[in-house]
């Protein structure tokens, strides 16, 4: 593609990132303001992962793009697809070949391994903005360790519905001190990152922050002590693949209401498949 | 008595350019003790409670706190975290709008357990037990632990951030007009909670208002204040029943009696 | 008790005048150079007409009215001190643990019942809440205080009730001084004789006490030594 350079965006700029990515690994879960580019995609649709990952990938990197587990999506489809084109890397829909992994709302079923990275499209990265509108005094709290009102919203929930009813973007305790927005994943994925062998970067484009777990860091979900954290089971098993650990979506297959529920994570449903033939 | 003060202020000054917020306000202040400050509007106490509540910053001065390990701290020379922390366990301010003081957007029993998950409170119980109690304390009934503060009374808006304030059992409790805006009678069965609680707890606290009763019932001790200086003090019933400054004697003549 | 027993109050050189600055500055003296002792057992009366000095005097000592000279020395645990001095936490210890005071106006808390305003001198020294009421309760029976009475607040109460509920008050605590300002207004002869057996009780434990009666048979019951102001002015 000529008249850009290497994955879209100019060396200064992913210089830039990285040193934003720098800080974020050297500081677990700490929210780090970079200096958000303008791409050729909306606020919404994934610009903080998009420049994340165009700040990190290389010419040897093999990239996988999943939005809400499915490599076959638009969204995922169009930045596997951009990507491809701004750096020629190869790519590919398995999580255990992937280098870089891109990905919206999920973690992929199979398990990461050392020298993957994983990049994470947030919305809203400040866990403390339900409750404090104020950026000068979130900024604070987080220096100041000030989390209670976490633990407020968790006792709000319990008193609403009798237990945390929060399900996805699950706030998380980084390293054992700052607090953190996990993206739009399922609590289900949550035990994920604890101690993930992957490096975790997590890149808010509107929003403008970078922040990161570096690789066998503590994450550890909030709960109170009678009501600990747990995460989603399913009473049945995958339709496809018969998997029964996997995060399973509900599909309507037919007009008469028809259901079935699938692994999410159509890689790890497929090679399911495949192993059983 | 050789019991060591809680809380002792010097030279306190708070300037805008020319003018005075409030001029070289000096005391002590023992553990148990209820300070009430006293003056009209513009007299310079709602400035010498926010100079000592940290949210002004006073021109100059030293306020000198003993904190609980023992050691004296200069609470205008410390750093924000340490202030911070010591405004979220060991002081209190009750503010005269509860509405400031409280959070609208949950539960009567989240306001109160806030300030203990603060300082690591994790078994959701235990901190629903603390709540209960603390309402029960300040007279809320305990079918209301779950209800909005919007859908209270004044009177229990006010009681409710009085228990917020008070489950960390602070050692210091600012008071900023605690019954302003609030009826007469509700006015009364607020400050018999506050006098109840200061003894029982012993607590001290510095109590800001303009009415005389409120602080006939609660201050052991009253500052007298006007354009910004302290022109009187002494023992509560002393000052009140013999006022020695001119101004002194202008307020408590004017005091009517129904 | 032997002259050489230190008195439990002592009043020296005694100055108090009123300035009056929203009527002019207007100085209106009332006590000169004023000196007067009490010792354990006495009960002082003063014997002057009304608007002498009687209540200043008293409260002067009570620490409620300051004083422009001299020294009032109480009588506090093993040390004597200074009230016209005192740092007002002090003056409240003194209060607390050695001076009571019955004056004629019963000040009265709205919401607080009987009981708790009678047994509040106790609790203030630490006794148990149990104990604190039941003493009270006995006080308040002995001043026949009826008992549908004991859980509301005095603000209903007659001008005689109320007045019994201040006695009530300043005696149970069994303070080693006690400042006694027209204790007996508005009760009945009954009453006033109630109030007399505790004088006289409060003596035999080693109460100091001063006061003053308007009631002349009163006065001749519970005197020790009667005692005027313009003498004790007299330098």
């Amino acid at each position: 593609m000529s008249g850009y350079n290497f994955a879209y965006l100019d060396e200064q700029t992913k210089r830039m990132i990285r040193r934003a990515i720098l800080k974020a690994v050297a500081i677990p879960g700490y929210q780090v303001p970079f200096g958000s580019r303008e791409m050729p995609l909306s606020y919404g649709w994934g610009t903080g992962g998009v420049q994340v990952t165009a700040a990190v990938i290389g010419p040897d990197d093999v990239l996988k793009v999943i939005d809400q587990g499915a490599d076959d999506t638009t969204n995922a489809v169009s930045i596997r697809r951009f990507f491809a084109r701004t750096t020629g890397v190869a790519t590919t829909r398995r999580t255990d070949e992937a280098t870089l992994i891109q990905t919206r709302h999920r973690i992929p079923e199979t398990p990461l391994r050392e020298g993957q990275i994983v990049v994470f499209q947030v919305p809203i990265p400040e866990p403390l903005r339900w409750l404090e509108p104020h950026e000068a005094e979130t900024r604070k709290m987080h220096a100041l360790e000030e989390y209670g009102i976490m633990h407020v919203r968790l006792y709000e929930d319990i008193t609403l519905h009798g237990r945390v009813a929060t399900s996805y973007d699950y706030p998380v305790r980084v390293n054992g001190r700052y607090v953190m927005r996990p993206s739009p994943i399922p609590k289900f994925d949550n035990p994920k990152l604890d101690r993930s062998p992957a490096l975790l970067l997590f890149g808010a484009g509107r929003e403008k922050r970078i922040y990161a777990v570096p690789p066998y860091t503590s994450v550890r979900s909030l709960d109170f002590e009678d009501h600990p954290f747990t995460i989603e089971a399913w009473e049945q098993a995958c339709g496809l693949c018969g998997s029964r650990e996997s995060f399973l979506d509900e599909v309507i297959v037919d007009d008469k209401g028809g259901r079935l529920f699938v692994c999410s994570d159509t890689d790890h449903c497929e090679r399911r498949r495949e192993g059983a033939r | 008595m050789t019991e060591r003060a809680l809380l002792t202020v010097r030279g306190l000054s708070k300037r805008y350019g020319d003018r005075v917020g409030c001029l070289d306000v000096g005391f002590n202040l023992w553990p148990g003790e209820v300070l009430g400050v006293v003056g009209e509007s513009g007299s310079g106490k709602t400035t010498v409670l926010h100079c000592l509540s940290g949210r002004l910053e006073p021109t100059s001065g030293s306020t000198e706190f003993l904190q609980r390990d023992g050691s004296v701290v200069d609470i205008l020379r410390l750093p924000e975290v340490a202030r911070r922390r010591l405004a979220r366990t060991d002081w209190a301010l009750v503010q005269q709008n509860p509405r400031d003081g409280l959070r609208m957007g949950v539960s009567a029993g989240a306001n109160v357990g806030e300030r203990i998950m603060a300082v690591g409170a994790r078994h959701y119980g235990q901190i629903r037990g603390q709540a209960l109690d603390w309402l029960s304390q300040v007279e809320i009934p305990r079918e209301r632990i779950d209800d909005l503060p919007g859908t209270f009374s004044g009177g229990m808006q006010q009681r409710l951030q009085i228990a917020r304030c008070l489950v960390t059992r602070p050692r210091l409790v600012f008071m900023d007009e605690p019954t302003g805006g609030l009826d007469v009678s509700v006015q009364a069965r607020l400050l018999d909670l506050l006098r109840s609680l200061v003894a029982d707890l012993g607590l001290s606290a510095i109590v800001v208002t303009h009415d005389l009763a409120v602080t006939r019932l609660l201050a052991h001790r009253l500052l007298v204040m006007r354009g910004g200086e302290v022109v009187e003090s002494g023992l509560t019933d002393q000052v009140l029943d013999d006022p020695q400054h001119p101004y002194t004697q202008l307020l408590v003549s004017s005091v009517l009696q129904p | 008790m032997t002259s050489r027993d230190p008195a439990a109050i002592e009043v020296r050189d005694l100055a108090k005048s009123f300035t009056l600055h929203s009527q002019g500055g207007v100085t209106l003296p009332v006590l000169r150079r004023l000196r007067l002792s009490v010792s354990a057992g006495e009960c002082v009366v003063l014997s002057d007409p009304s608007g002498a000095g009687k209540s200043t005097l008293l409260r002067a000592i009570y620490g409620n009215y300051k004083p422009q000279a001299g020294e009032i020395l109480v009588r506090h645990g093993d040390r004597m001190v200074d009230v016209a001095l005192a740092e007002p936490r002090q003056i409240l210890d003194v209060r607390r643990r050695t001076m009571g005071y019955v004056s004629q106006f019963l000040r009265v808390i709205p919401r607080v019942p009987a009981l708790l305003v009678v047994a509040e001198p106790l609790r203030a020294l630490g006794v148990g809440k149990a104990d604190a009421i039941e003493r009270a309760r006995a006080i308040l029976a002995r001043l026949r205080i009826p008992e549908r009475l004991w859980g509301l607040s005095p603000v209903t109460f007659s001008g005689g009730e109320q007045q019994r509920v201040n006695v009530a008050r300043g005696f149970i605590a069994g303070h080693p001084i006690l400042l006694l300002d027209e204790p007996t207004a508005s009760l009945d002869a009954a009453s006033r004789a109630l109030v007399v057996q505790l004088v006289h009780e409060a003596r035999q434990r080693g109460t100091a006490l001063l006061g003053t009666f308007h009631e002349t048979d009163v006065r001749e019951r519970v005197a020790t030594r009667v005692v005027s102001l313009s003498e004790a002015e007299a330098a």
